[in-house]
């Protein structure tokens, strides 16, 4: 709960303050000298971009971005690749410097396992408990034709014995 | 004077809220008809209290009085004034006030066309619904009072956020709270019902208009809101899984069972605790919005507010509201007996899979939204939560959700054979199979996403147009549908307005184009099949800000179609740069022009988007929105609203 609350207390005003700070010399994503001469390579480097957030911004990727630090981070995945990193290993080089904090799709390792079968696993709960209501009702009498007790029955036995010839 | 006035009306309101929380539910318990009728005119009276609270703010914006706090914060003697009066609730303050203010005319509602609800009910809904606007009066008034005034006056105020200088923006907020907080009305009931210890057809019926209500205008409010960031912030996306976004998108997600579940309460007097519960949430989950954007505790564009004993303060409502009402629903559930029998394959089953679709859907958003903040308590990880995860985590459940749509709406209630059905909805599955077929095959290679997308969007729109063609008869007489309740003109239009969103969701993420390039002036370029000539670039002046106003003609096959002009623009007092972009409308696909920075000598960065079906995203929402409205406006609602102006029996007095 304390570190809840000092992170709660510190963590939005400086964002803001940075991202205010930025704003006021804008610079635009993705510019045209950042972009790469190899379309394969720059297409990769897009799709790397856009799940790498901006560390300076609100919930922004550093494709959208237009934050300066945000450019430093496209060029630096567009370094690697051109130094010939795969995919991954362009990640695990970015991750490994400025921490998991940048990646917009986080990991399945650790706990987040939790957050990525949170879905199915609710799912399969729901399903579970509308299944057993839905064969309930399916089962169930509606009011009014709860059948017949004990001495009703007795009675509509006697009226048809009575109707026996 | 008249801030002074208006700042007493909002103390006022407080008191008479509280007594309207108070008597009446004594009244209900004690069946004192005296105590009961307490709570109509509190409520009218607590509404006129706020609006002129809420007037004499709206005063104070409009002729710039800098003596008090929130205007100077957030406006300025040149704005224009529409953005004068949007300014009021541009911000934390004057925005609850608004939030209240919707709260007690929602009370107000009830009151006035509730004459037909039993006595006790309507009493304990209106007590419910003020005790609710009581937590939030005490909030405004004790952490974020509007009303404050400054020692020393400035001259002139600091201007509001230019972002949100926008006519979008200046009525996507009233929209939303129109939609957050009509659901309260919805909880109210819930409650009421929950004390009653009674849920039956009737509940559901009175239920059902203020829960659609309030989803139109979430509906509204929440496609403003993306109609918005696709043309101002610069890129056009139109959904970026923001948690403010989520913080809308939950209570839409909610209501949108809620909606489904009281038709069957509503029909067949089943679904009666779980519709209970769906409705706590959907307003839980409201509340859990206005947390989220109030207290900062998690970093979002939209967030306005970063004080934690804001925050503490509004988790208590939640925390007391959302648990009162859980313990209130734990103890009485089981006393909610069901009485529709349905089969295995029937309309109810449907609607039970829709339900438990769109509320687990809505639980994955919400889980994606708070994992960061439980990460980082729980685990010590400073982690992100983004778009990647919730594109992959949630659409799988709007897919199965649009494939089993048509079926489960053209199922009979109570018991239906699957083949019949299946039978009549081939020639739309046949359409829909063909059309994702082609654009497959014309699309020669890329991704699927594209075909599923317009697969979905045109089997839920051929699926509507069949059930509409159903309804028609043996006979094929197109007049019996002029003669259908609107409740089923609603379902059909609105089921294919989810289509046409999900269509253009589809369009738009699979074959957009995107140009980035420095352009010249004069010299034209061309960006899929689209010629573009960046003519000039001028510096304008505007009422409160400076731009770097572009003209760009846009040409298809040598003919001119459009001239664009993409802005720049700086607001000096608020010290903010914004992008307009200069968008050019059509029908099949918008094409997007923005201008950046200056390179060198009469050349500048330009970034140009071709996006189609672009358009078709916010169409299927006002359609959906249209659709809620058709059903809204059915008769069987009118008629039990019409029954209290039938004259009381003719009996003449014993005198």
């Amino acid at each position: 709960m304390r570190r809840f609350r000092e992170w709660w207390g510190k963590t939005p005003p400086y964002i803001l303050v940075l991202c205010l700070a930025l704003l006021a010399a804008p610079v635009w994503a993705v510019q045209p000298d950042e972009v790469l001469d190899d379309p394969a390579l720059e297409l990769r480097a897009r799709e790397l971009s856009k799940g790498l957030r901006c560390l300076v911004c609100q919930n922004e990727s550093i494709d959208e971005s237009n934050a300066s630090l945000a450019r430093d981070l496209r060029l630096l995945v567009r370094e690697r690749l051109v130094e010939g990193d795969s995919d991954a290993e362009a990640l695990a080089f970015i991750v490994d410097r400025y921490g998991e904090f940048v990646l917009l799709k986080p990991t399945t390792g650790g706990a987040n396992w939790l957050l990525w079968a949170a879905g199915p696993l609710m799912l399969v709960a729901a399903l579970g408990v509308g299944v057993v209501y839905i064969r309930r009702r399916s089962h169930a009498r509606a009011p009014g034709e709860q059948g017949l007790n004990a001495d009703e029955s007795a009675r509509l036995k006697e009226i048809l014995d009575r109707n026996d010839p | 004077m008249i801030t002074e006035l208006g700042h007493f009306a909002l103390i006022l309101a407080f008191l008479v809220a509280i007594v309207q929380t108070v008597v009446p539910i004594i009244g209900a318990h004690k069946r004192w008809p005296g105590w009961m009728s307490v709570a109509e005119p509190a409520a009218t009276t607590q509404f006129l209290l706020l609006g002129f609270a809420f007037a004499a703010l709206t005063y104070a914006f409009v002729t710039s009085d800098f003596s008090l706090r929130l205007v100077v914060l957030n406006s300025h003697s040149a704005k224009p004034m529409l953005y004068k009066i949007s300014g009021v609730w541009g911000n934390h303050e004057g925005s609850m006030l608004l939030w209240v203010l919707i709260l007690s005319l929602f009370g107000a509602m009830v009151a006035w066309f509730g004459a037909q609800l039993p006595p006790s009910l309507r009493a304990r809904v209106l007590s419910v619904q003020a005790a609710i606007g009581v937590a939030f009066l005490a909030f405004i008034l004790f952490t974020s009072n509007p009303f404050l005034r400054l020692a020393v006056p400035p001259f002139d105020g600091q201007d509001l956020n230019p972002l949100l200088q926008d006519p979008g923006l200046a009525f996507h907020p009233p929209f939303l709270y129109l939609g957050y907080v009509g659901l309260s009305v919805c909880f109210s009931f819930a409650v009421a019902a929950l004390i009653e210890g009674r849920v039956d057809a009737a509940w559901g019926r009175w239920v059902r208009p203020w829960t659609l209500a309030a989803w139109i205008f979430l509906t509204i409010g929440i496609a403003l809101g993306s109609w918005w960031a696709y043309y101002e912030l610069g890129w056009g996306g139109f959904w970026f899984w923001d948690p403010v976004e989520n913080a809308s998108f939950m209570p839409w997600l909610f209501a949108a069972a809620l909606l489904h579940s009281s038709i069957v309460v509503e029909k067949r007097e089943a679904l009666k605790s779980w519709t209970i519960l769906l409705a706590i949430m959907a307003f839980g989950f409201s509340m859990i919005g206005t947390f989220i954007v109030r207290s900062g505790v998690l970093t979002s564009v939209h967030a306005f507010a970063n004080d934690p004993e804001r925050g503490v303060f509004i988790l208590m409502i939640l925390a007391v509201f959302t648990g009162g009402a859980l313990t209130l629903f734990a103890a009485r559930a089981g006393t909610m007996e069901a009485k529709g029998v349905f089969a295995v394959v029937s309309r109810e089953s449907a609607l039970v899979a829709n339900n438990i679709l769109l509320s687990v859907a809505s639980l994955v958003v919400f889980v994606g939204t708070i994992w960061p903040l439980a990460a980082e308590m729980f685990f010590d990880r400073k982690l992100s939560v983004g778009a990647p995860f919730f594109d992959m985590a949630f659409t799988p459940f709007m897919v199965v959700l649009g494939l089993i749509l048509p079926l489960g709406a053209m199922l009979p209630w109570k018991r239906a054979k699957p083949g019949r059905v299946t039978r009549q909805l081939l020639p739309a599955l046949v359409l829909a199979l063909a059309l994702a077929g082609l654009t497959w095959a014309m699309q020669s290679g890329r991704s699927l996403l594209g075909p599923v997308g317009l697969f979905l969007g045109s089997w839920l729109v051929f699926g509507s147009l069949t059930d509409l063609w159903t309804r028609t008869g043996r006979s094929r007489d197109l007049r019996r549908l002029m003669r259908l309740p609107r409740a089923d003109w609603g379902k059909s239009v609105a089921h294919a307005g989810l289509g046409i969103t999900i269509f253009g969701i589809a369009g738009l993420t699979a074959w957009q184009t995107e140009d980035i390039r420095v352009a010249n002036i004069g010299e034209p370029f061309e960006v899929s099949g689209y010629e573009l000539t960046l003519n000039s670039v001028e510096r304008v002046r505007g009422p409160n800000y400076f731009s770097t106003t572009a003209n760009v003609t846009l040409a298809q096959d040598g003919q001119q179609i459009a001239t664009l002009y993409p802005e720049k623009r700086s607001y000096p007092v608020a010290k903010m740069p914004t992008t307009e972009a200069a968008i050019d409308y059509r029908f099949l696909r918008d094409v997007y022009v923005v201008i950046g920075d200056a390179q060198g000598n009469d050349a500048w960065t330009m970034r140009t988007y071709v996006k189609p079906l672009a358009g078709w995203i916010w169409a299927g929402c006002l359609i959906m929105a249209l659709g809620g409205g058709l059903s809204l406006t059915d008769r069987r609602y009118r008629v039990a609203a019409g029954a209290r102006k039938a004259p009381a029996p003719a009996g003449v007095p014993a005198e």
